[in-house]
């Protein structure tokens, strides 16, 4: 049923063979992402030089997609960048909707909690995210971790939002109410019967989410305020790029398109997500 | 001259559908000056053949062979534009559910403006003068507030009122009718019965009149046709059908519609008392931040006792607050005021931790089969999850869900499978399953066989009295269906606006009642001077 919806297949299908080319970066011709070498700056795509590996050894290349103005391979800097894309993606996705999902199941379920909580989340709602992600990011030591933290806590408030609107429609049916009156516990009525009736529209949530990650990590990295600069994300390689993006484009061109393809990839699933799971939610979101 | 002449009508389904044709060679005609009662249960076709009269069939759904014709004018073949031409002009429809046909944010004029603006060329004075008009005749007290009101601002029989104005705007030939009292409580069903009838009389109008209901059959129609999936199996002048049924299904659901005529068990008055209530009371305040602050009272001073092996009925129109009486008892809703005793035990004042033992011996069946299953639980953790709750062991409680099964009469092999791969009427059975798990002393059942048809009806209802003889079971039975109630209960209250205004034995509530608000509801009960269930 759902692999029928051509977007599914299509998103699913382009997402799947970006995992793959990020699992798979060692087999794919790259050479470690952090090598370079000052005989190989600034070449462009497909042409060879040399480069230096940590003992000392100097390798002959092909610089598929040319090297950026230290000598390091855009190539294996790509293909490696998009394992920091996807698992933040991943990451950001899991954390917001954990945390998302406990305060909106107790702000809908728990009359009381309500007004306190949500009114936490309209102010943390106010402040823009990339924003409150930039301050979030430089009151810690930038590492993925502080990252995915940073990028997760604005987006909680969206998919807290959204779990309380679902708890408060189905609280409201009779199979609640049923469990109540056979004495089921508060937490049990909570996470056995209303949370697994949410689950349509919170994945399909979540994948709006992962693409979001993405694109605020590329925009942390390429402000300098995100991962620190060596860990090859497609961030930080378009923004050592910037300064000489008119005489070398490759170095901003090519992790520019991974980047949208794989924001597109995951939208396109989540969309097709949404018309096979729920057909409802296109008027909610 | 005939007005409606359906011949071999058949529209095909989709294909994986439970039946390949939802409407199957289906003929039959309406005279002028008639009305024709198409009955039939869930599911049968009756929606569908309106909808292809009046060319307003889903994409999915097609006319396979037949012809329609309306007057001399042969729908089938007649193009989208002349259909639209036709429909409100020479037929028109009312709805089953009156605020949904109504465009919420179109004041009442405005929507009946419209009609006139598109298929006449009348000035606006003359528009607005013919709107005024058609209100006072659809009996509406003060047409030119109305014609100003919106949608929400009116009561369900006003809404009602308005789209059968709107549909005779134009003196059509042909009106259909899809269950348009259905949603409507029974004294406004009568009095909007009634104003069809009386329409349909002034006007000469032909009348394709839908309904699930046999006793609305009763009241209104000329002639009668009766549906069984998708087929026609009987048709005939009422009289006929209704009293001397030719075909075994039209027998079967005559039989299956409960008398007015109170069963004759005699209730033990010395029997020990389960649930009484003092004084019981709901108030919901009605908060404004500017403002006056408003109180309304959804239930007030009721006071009634439920007795082991005995039903006490609840009837009641809606907003009567006979649901709220039945909430505040399973304690689903804090009561505002009085006490409700069980076994002497005040459930209303009761702290949390003493309420989750009471609440095993009080529970609950409700109206909505489809509603009131977890989808994505299975038949058998719904049913145990009550004696799981109290500690009942697994094994244990699976032994008692099988049991249980058998007795709703269901295959207790089905315990593995989910809700939607059951009927309305399986759920139900279901339903009070999960109730009795928990061995409770107490069973509300609130409207619970309201949502089903009356063949299944009256299936839960033999089902309901079974389990209350063998467990001898005390059960608190809310219904709006006075049929129904006769069936059931041993003492019945009617509630009125939150208050009971008569409580007494079934038989002498049924028999002479002494309340005219008691009388009313008798009096508006459809087809109450035909005696079904004996046929």
């Amino acid at each position: 049923m759902i692999l029928r919806n051509w977007s599914v297949r299509i998103g699913g299908i382009s997402l799947l063979i970006l995992i793959a080319i990020a699992i798979a970066a060692p087999l794919l011709g790259t050479v470690d992402p952090t090598l370079f070498d000052a005989a190989s700056r600034d070449l462009r795509p497909g042409e060879t030089g040399e480069i230096s590996t940590l003992d000392g050894e100097t390798l002959k290349h092909t610089f598929l997609m040319g090297s950026d103005s230290f000598g390091r391979d855009v190539y294996s800097r790509v293909l490696y960048g998009a394992r920091v894309s996807l698992l933040i993606g991943l990451c950001v996705a899991l954390l917001a909707l954990a945390f998302g999902i406990v305060l909106g199941l107790c702000a809908g379920y728990l009359r009381w909690l309500d007004g306190p909580l949500m009114r936490v989340m309209d102010g943390l709602m106010a402040i823009p995210s990339v924003l409150l992600a930039i301050a979030l990011v430089a009151l810690w030591r930038p590492s993925l971790t502080t990252v995915v933290i940073a990028i997760a806590i604005p987006e909680m408030p969206r998919v807290s939002r959204l779990v309380r609107s679902l708890v408060l429609s189905i609280r409201e049916e009779p199979y609640v109410e049923a469990a109540v009156a056979l004495g089921t516990p508060t937490v049990k009525i909570m996470f056995g019967h209303i949370l697994p009736n949410t689950a349509a529209p919170l994945i399909v949530q979540g994948t709006y989410i992962v693409a979001f990650a993405i694109l605020v990590e590329a925009i942390l990295s390429f402000l300098g305020v995100g991962l620190p600069p060596d860990i090859p994300t497609w961030g930080n390689i378009m923004a050592e790029g910037r300064v000489q993006f008119v005489a070398y484009p490759h170095n901003v061109f090519y992790p520019g398109v991974f980047l949208a393809v794989t924001v597109l990839a995951v939208n396109i699933l989540g969309d097709g997500l949404r018309d096979t799971l729920d057909p409802k939610m296109a008027k909610r979101v | 001259m005939t007005t409606l002449q359906v011949t071999d009508l058949t529209v095909s389904l989709p294909h994986g559908g439970d039946r390949p044709e939802a409407v199957s060679k289906v003929s039959f005609a309406i005279e002028r000056n008639e009305i024709l009662c198409l009955v039939g249960e869930s599911g049968s076709g009756k929606s569908v053949i309106a909808q292809a009269v009046m060319g307003l069939l889903p994409k999915t759904l097609v006319i396979a062979s037949g012809k329609i014709v309306l007057e001399d004018q042969d729908l089938t073949s007649c193009g989208t534009a002349r259909l639209r031409q036709l429909r409100g002009a020479r037929m028109s429809m009312i709805f089953q559910e009156p605020m949904t046909a109504l465009n919420p944010v179109m004041s009442c004029g405005a929507q009946l403006d419209e009609v006139f603006r598109i298929h006449t060329a009348f000035s606006a004075a003359e528009r607005k003068a013919r709107s005024a008009a058609l209100l006072r005749e659809v009996s509406i007290a003060d047409p030119e507030r109305i014609l100003g009101a919106y949608p929400h601002q009116l009561s369900g029989g006003q809404r009602q009122r308005i789209g059968i104005a709107m549909a005779l705007a134009l003196e059509p030939a042909l009106l259909i009718a899809d269950e348009p009292t259905t949603a409507l409580d029974v004294t406004t069903q009568a009095q909007i019965l009634n104003l069809i009838l009386e329409l349909q009389r002034r006007h000469g109008m032909g009348v394709l009149f839908i309904t699930h209901d046999f006793g609305v059959v009763a009241e209104i129609a000329h002639r009668v046709a009766v549906l069984r999936t998708g087929e026609l199996v009987e048709s005939g002048p009422k009289d006929r059908v209704l009293k001397q049924p030719q075909h075994e299904y039209t027998r079967m659901l005559i039989r299956s519609v409960p008398t007015l005529k109170p069963h004759g068990r005699i209730a033990d008055s010395n029997s020990p008392l389960v649930l009484q209530t003092r004084n019981l009371g709901k108030i919901y305040p009605v908060g404004r931040w500017f403002g006056a602050r408003r109180e309304v009272r959804a239930a007030e001073d009721v006071s009634l006792e439920v007795r082991r092996g005995q039903t006490l009925g609840i009837v009641g129109e809606s907003g009567s607050g006979k649901s709220t009486v039945a909430r505040c008892i399973v304690r689903l809703i804090e009561p505002s005021g009085g006490e409700v005793l069980l076994d002497g035990e005040d459930i209303a004042a009761a702290p949390q931790r003493r309420l989750r033992e009471l609440r095993r011996r009080v529970q609950i069946v409700f109206q909505d089969p489809y509603r009131s299953l977890n989808p994505r639980r299975s038949v058998g953790e719904a049913i145990i999850e009550g004696p799981l709750n109290y500690g009942v062991p697994r094994s244990q409680a699976l032994e008692r869900a099988r049991r249980l099964l058998e007795l709703v009469r269901m295959d207790p092999g089905s315990l593995g499978r989910y809700p939607h791969q059951f009927s309305g009427g399986q759920r139900q059975r279901i339903c009070i399953a999960r109730a009795l798990a928990v061995e409770p002393e107490l069973l509300v059942a609130d409207e619970a066989v309201s949502a089903l048809d009356v063949s299944v009806q009256a299936q839960v209802l033999a089902l309901l009295e079974e389990i209350r003889g063998r467990l001898d079971l005390a059960m608190l039975f809310i219904t709006h269906d006075l049929r129904v109630a006769a069936q059931v209960c041993d003492r019945i209250a009617v509630m009125q606006r939150g208050r009971i205004v008569e409580y007494g034995p079934v038989r002498e509530v049924f028999g002479a009642p002494r309340h005219e608000y008691t009388r009313a509801l008798f009096a508006a009960a459809p087809g109450r001077d035909f005696d079904f269930g004996a046929a």
